[in-house]
């Protein structure tokens, strides 16, 4: 049934490979951004609420697709923005990471948001009436329950960016759903058997990902 | 931003004057960055008049290509939605079923297609449609984009479904019981029509992923919704790709925006009203279900 594998022209774990490292190399850019876009939203400055807010509904609301073809033909093809230069594999695969996590981002700010909401007001009404500063409030007190609490929603912002890496397909990265594709279209009496292949793939990435974080997430919840 | 916060106090006089200063320098820092963005741009020629005003100029511009995008688009969503609905329903009652031989296949089904990338379940419906069905070409890609979303959105209406009847308190199952309710009765009658009130926000959000989703279907299917439609424009009115991409990207989020609107207003109106159980599962709640093995909020595609 899976003999078209045999042949060695697919080469399944590379393009798998790249799926993962789109994943991780997003995953760290979108945690930077994305802690950045929260601490701005929640900062006493207006400006910089307001753009945060601004931000994070203009391209929450914008498809992940036209994000990543943007990137790819207005800053690459019509502005000549290479992020480095190289040839045209490592441009694209840079220019997908830069796109997902610009995307990514605004999902991890308010998860991040969120869990800063979940510390009950009172406590920092007590931090400052101990005379804490607001530094001392915002690292000994806010942020260390802020993120106890956000794991199992950052887990979700996760696995749905390991999802959405197919979409770097969209402008050319060699990656498992563009590998999919040619396969699919190549070996249509095996299509089933192909898709099995890949659906297994993509649940061998997500699921460990998700329990794994699930147990993390219950164990170090902050029980009120 | 309510009005206490927990991270600072209301700003006194040294306060205010830090904060007008932070507000300089971020003004500066945003300005330093348009104008680099704009100096690139202007550098390409991407701000020249012409570039821009085919778009409130021209209206063959509107009626060729971006409205029947745009109606693509929408075309694809409601269909998906209207199909995935009720779809969605069944799935989640039947996960919730006393018979184990109906709840674990349809559980099975439910975490299987929520695991799975939209994008692989576009292609392979593609591919489907090819081998085995006999839908003409020029309407196989809607087919291929209304199949995936819903095989993909059905499975997270359902957890949304699930969602919404567990979160009914369990006197609404045992008051339905000592009246002589049987379990189809209590489900019809009593269970889905307040769940279906508390997750109308939540369920009004997931539109917004379905209509972002459809883009899909231009940029890898040769779907013609209003993504695709980046490449004719340019073609046609002097390479303006930047600006094309722009008004595509802002009808995509006012259209969005409005959704998101709605559903928060719709969820705030609920839990005023308070006409059922006060239970409301919220907007962010539709998105949780990106995640396979467990169900907490916020994420999407």
């Amino acid at each position: 049934m899976f003999d078209f594998l045999d042949s060695g022209q697919y080469d399944l774990l590379g393009a798998f490979w790249v799926t993962v490292q789109l994943t991780l190399y997003s995953a760290a850019g979108s945690l930077i951004w994305g802690t950045l876009l929260a601490g701005m939203r929640v900062s006493p400055v207006p400006l910089l609420r307001v753009f945060g807010t601004g931000y994070v509904n203009l391209v929450r609301n914008t498809p992940l697709t036209l994000v990543l073809v943007g990137c790819s033909l207005g800053l690459n093809q019509t502005l000549s923005i290479t992020l480095g230069g190289g040839d045209f594999k490592s441009i694209g695969f840079r220019l997908a990471v830069l796109g997902l996590s610009a995307y990514t981002g605004t999902f991890v700010c308010e998860a991040l948001r969120s869990g800063i909401n979940t510390v009950p007001v009172g406590q920092a009404e007590a931090a400052r009436a101990l005379g804490l500063s607001f530094r001392q409030v915002l690292t000994l007190i806010v942020l260390p329950q802020a993120f106890r609490a956000v794991v199992a929603p950052l887990a979700n912002v996760l696995i749905a960016l390991t999802k959405n890496t197919t979409v770097a397909s969209a402008i050319g990265v060699a990656e498992a759903s563009a590998l999919m594709k040619t396969m699919i279209e190549n070996e249509s009496s095996a299509l089933f058997a192909v898709f099995t292949l890949f659906a297994l793939g993509f649940i061998l990435l997500t699921l460990p990902t998700g329990l794994l974080l699930g147990w993390v997430s219950k164990r170090v919840a902050v029980k009120r | 931003m309510s009005t206490t916060s927990v991270l600072y106090d209301a700003p006194g006089k040294r306060a205010k004057r830090r904060n007008v200063i932070y507000t300089i320098a971020a003004l500066a820092v945003f300005a330093l960055a348009a104008w680099w963005a704009l100096a690139i741009m202007a550098d390409k020629n991407q701000l020249t008049a012409e570039k821009w005003s085919p778009f409130v100029k021209d209206s063959r511009i509107w009626t060729t290509y971006l409205l029947p995008g745009l109606g693509e688009t929408l075309k694809a969503a409601a269909l998906a939605i209207v199909i995935a609905l009720p779809l969605g329903a069944l799935l989640g009652i039947g996960r919730l079923s006393d018979h184990a031989w109906i709840r674990v296949p349809v559980g099975a089904v439910v975490e299987f297609f929520r695991a799975i990338p939209v994008l692989l379940l576009m292609i392979f419906s593609y591919r489907l449609y090819v081998e085995f069905a006999n839908v003409s070409s020029d309407v196989r890609p809607l087919y291929a984009v209304v199949t995936g979303l819903v095989l993909y959105n059905a499975s997270v209406i359902a957890e949304v479904v699930r969602a919404g009847i567990l979160t009914l308190p369990r006197g609404q199952t045992d008051a339905a019981k000592a009246i002589g309710m049987r379990k189809g009765q209590t489900m019809s009658y009593v269970l889905l029509p307040q769940a279906v009130t508390a997750m109308l926000p939540a369920l009004v959000s997931q539109l917004v992923v379905i209509v972002k989703d459809t883009a899909l279907g231009g940029a890898v299917l040769g779907f013609a919704d209003l993504l695709s439609q980046k490449e004719p424009i340019p073609a046609n009115y002097g390479a303006n790709t930047i600006a094309t991409l722009v008004v595509i990207g802002l009808i995509y989020i006012v259209l969005n925006f409005a959704l998101t609107s709605f559903a928060g207003w719709l969820e705030k109106r609920l839990r005023r009203a308070k006409k059922s159980t006060g239970a409301v599962l919220g907007a962010n709640d539709a998105h949780q279900a990106n995640a396979p093995g467990h169900a907490t909020n916020e994420s999407g595609v």
